[in-house]
């Protein structure tokens, strides 16, 4: 079924068991993003220490590939520096555009590839990159 | 009772296939309606043979337009049971509400519309943004307080402390007719003598009613009224605002341009007479005869058919809910005061994922929070799937639906 491209169970996993979820008081910064059209929610704290993030902690509601999704991201970015945790990123924002043409490369997205399924569903691209864009502001701000 | 099965010829779009060969299952009529042929026929033949601007122009094609869309508004008023000339046409309920704000933020000192602080404008926790926003942004433009009434545990308004909420303060009362959320219909009738007696403005949001229900804005005992055509199977892009005449004439316009004058120099204007003093440039024609041919469609089946019919597939989608283990109405469940909008949770799967997976069975609903977020946040919900019904849907779409809510609960592994 075409709903299996979409709810892969790694997703779905992430979404019953959460990794990073509830905010941690080692943070430099935090911010809060939404999405308008669904109301999903979700609160990121980031910290980084020379030029490396430190730690990722978070908390939020909302669908099974928004919350998946930042659960995942923070896997894959804690321990990085600022330029991979944006090649990371930008990886996963093109992969989300590909429209359901690329499978993503598993060398860089680790288990995210799993979202490839997501870019063929346009109502759903945001939601997977609700938890990418609030770290991507935070990040920013903070190497500002 | 009609059989309303013979009416879904009249939808071109219900016959195609969605998601694969699955019949197209629309139960987002709260969202938009669907168009009959005679709609659309009745939208593209007014391009095809008569366009042109109308009140304007001294040829035979502007006579004819210009006839097609007083016709459609005199349609309207036959309708809703107005005069004529109350009638204005919008481009969507959200503009009616919006003209009205700042129809009244533009009034001058002694004027009937005039805010100041002190006063008050009362809503309700069930508003669709469109009936809070402006609302709320008016208060804040003219110092008035915005207050509102409470919504209870089974999704009515909490009207037992009513006398203190309409009082000589109060300015404007703005409500909605039927909750695009809960379904719930508020008792219009009574909060509008309420409002009369103390000398406020009562404004009727009637997106959700008068698609699906005989109005009548005399009974009804209402000073201001807003639907769109596109939720009552007529075209997008064009909605009414209704309002008594004495007060029409009292409101100073706020769209200013062609068509809306009685004169003008190169330093002052005034007003042509209602209607036309609020239709600023030249209309939207073709979509106001579209809307008259879905109230021709609507009366020939008959309003009162519509809603039993309506409320027959709510009361089987309800009974069917209610028999779902770890599903959840969001509304009430009793059909007293009630209309064919039905909202629900699924424990344990997001909205969002629910209506994926209905979506996948060829069935179109809502999800998420309707543009009614603080009434999301009473009810302590995040969001929730909403079945809206109009005339074209059956009892197969409803038991198909439940049958995918199953489906859903089994997908996503949280069936009891």
């Amino acid at each position: 079924m075409e709903l299996d491209s979409l709810y892969q169970e790694v997703i779905l996993d992430h979404y019953r068991n959460p990794h990073h979820k509830g905010l941690s008081e080692n943070k430099d910064i935090q911010v809060k993003h939404n999405n308008p059209s669904c109301g999903d929610e979700v609160t990121l704290n980031l910290s980084m220490k020379d030029g490396l993030v430190q730690n990722i902690s978070w908390d939020g509601v909302g669908c099974s590939i928004s919350m998946s999704s930042v659960s995942m991201m923070s896997d894959l970015l804690l321990n990085k520096t600022y330029l991979e945790s944006i090649e990371i990123l930008d990886a996963f924002v093109e992969l989300m555009q590909s429209k359901g043409q690329s499978k993503g490369d598993e060398e860089v997205l680790d288990d995210a590839v799993a979202f490839a399924g997501v870019s063929k569903f346009p109502a759903r691209i945001k939601c997977a990159l609700l938890g990418w864009m609030a770290f991507k502001d935070a990040s920013s701000q903070l190497m500002a | 009772m009609a059989n309303f099965s013979q009416y879904l010829k009249d939808f071109p779009i219900l016959s195609r296939s969605v998601r694969g060969a699955n019949r197209l299952i629309y139960l987002d009529s709260g969202a938009t309606s669907q168009k009959p042929n005679q709609v659309i026929d009745a939208e593209s033949n007014f391009y095809r043979t008569v366009n042109s601007a109308v009140h304007r122009g001294a040829h035979l094609l502007a006579e004819e337009s210009s006839l097609a869309y007083e016709s459609a508004r005199e349609n309207v008023a036959n309708f809703i049971n107005s005069q004529t000339n109350e009638v204005i046409f919008t481009k969507s309920a959200t503009e009616s509400l919006n003209a009205l704000a700042y129809s009244f933020g533009n009034s001058e000192k002694g004027s009937l519309f005039y805010l100041q602080p002190g006063d008050e404008i009362l809503v309700s926790e069930m508003e669709h943004h469109a009936n809070l926003i402006p609302w709320q942004q008016l208060a804040k433009r003219t110092g008035a307080t915005l207050r509102w009434i409470e919504v209870d545990g089974d999704g009515r308004l909490d009207l037992t402390s009513i006398n203190k909420l309409i009082t000589a303060k109060t300015k404007i009362v703005a409500l909605t007719h039927q909750s695009n959320v809960l379904g719930t219909i508020n008792p219009i009738k009574d909060l509008a003598k309420l409002s009369k007696n103390v000398g406020a403005i009562f404004v009727l949001d009637a997106c959700q009613s008068v698609p699906h229900f005989q109005i009548d804005v005399k009974e009804l005992g209402i000073d201001f009224l807003a639907f769109s055509g596109h939720k009552m199977l007529g075209p997008t892009g064009v909605g009414v605002l209704w309002g008594r005449g004495e007060l029409l004439k009292q409101m100073p316009p706020f769209l200013f341009g062609g068509s809306m004058i009685d004169s003008v120099t190169m330093t002052e204007a005034t007003w042509a007479d209602i209607p036309r003093k609020f239709e600023a440039g030249v209309p939207n024609m073709a979509q106001a005869v579209g809307l008259s041919a879905a109230i021709d469609y609507l009366n020939q089946i008959g309003m009162e058919q519509i809603h039993e019919h309506e409320i027959g597939l709510t009361k089987r989608l309800l009974d069917g809910l209610l028999h779902i283990q770890g599903v959840k109405i969001i509304g009430p469940t009793d059909l007293s005061d009630r209309g064919g909008v039905v909202s629900f949770t699924v424990d344990g799967v997001h909205p969002h994922d629910v209506g994926q997976v209905l979506d996948q069975y060829g069935i179109a609903v809502r999800t998420g929070h309707h543009c009614a977020w603080p009434l999301m946040r009473k009810l302590n919900v995040v969001g929730t799937t909403r079945a809206s019904f109009h005339l074209y849907n059956t009892d197969a779409d409803v038991d198909k639906l439940l049958d995918s809510i199953i489906e859903v609960q089994r997908y996503f592994k949280v069936n009891k």
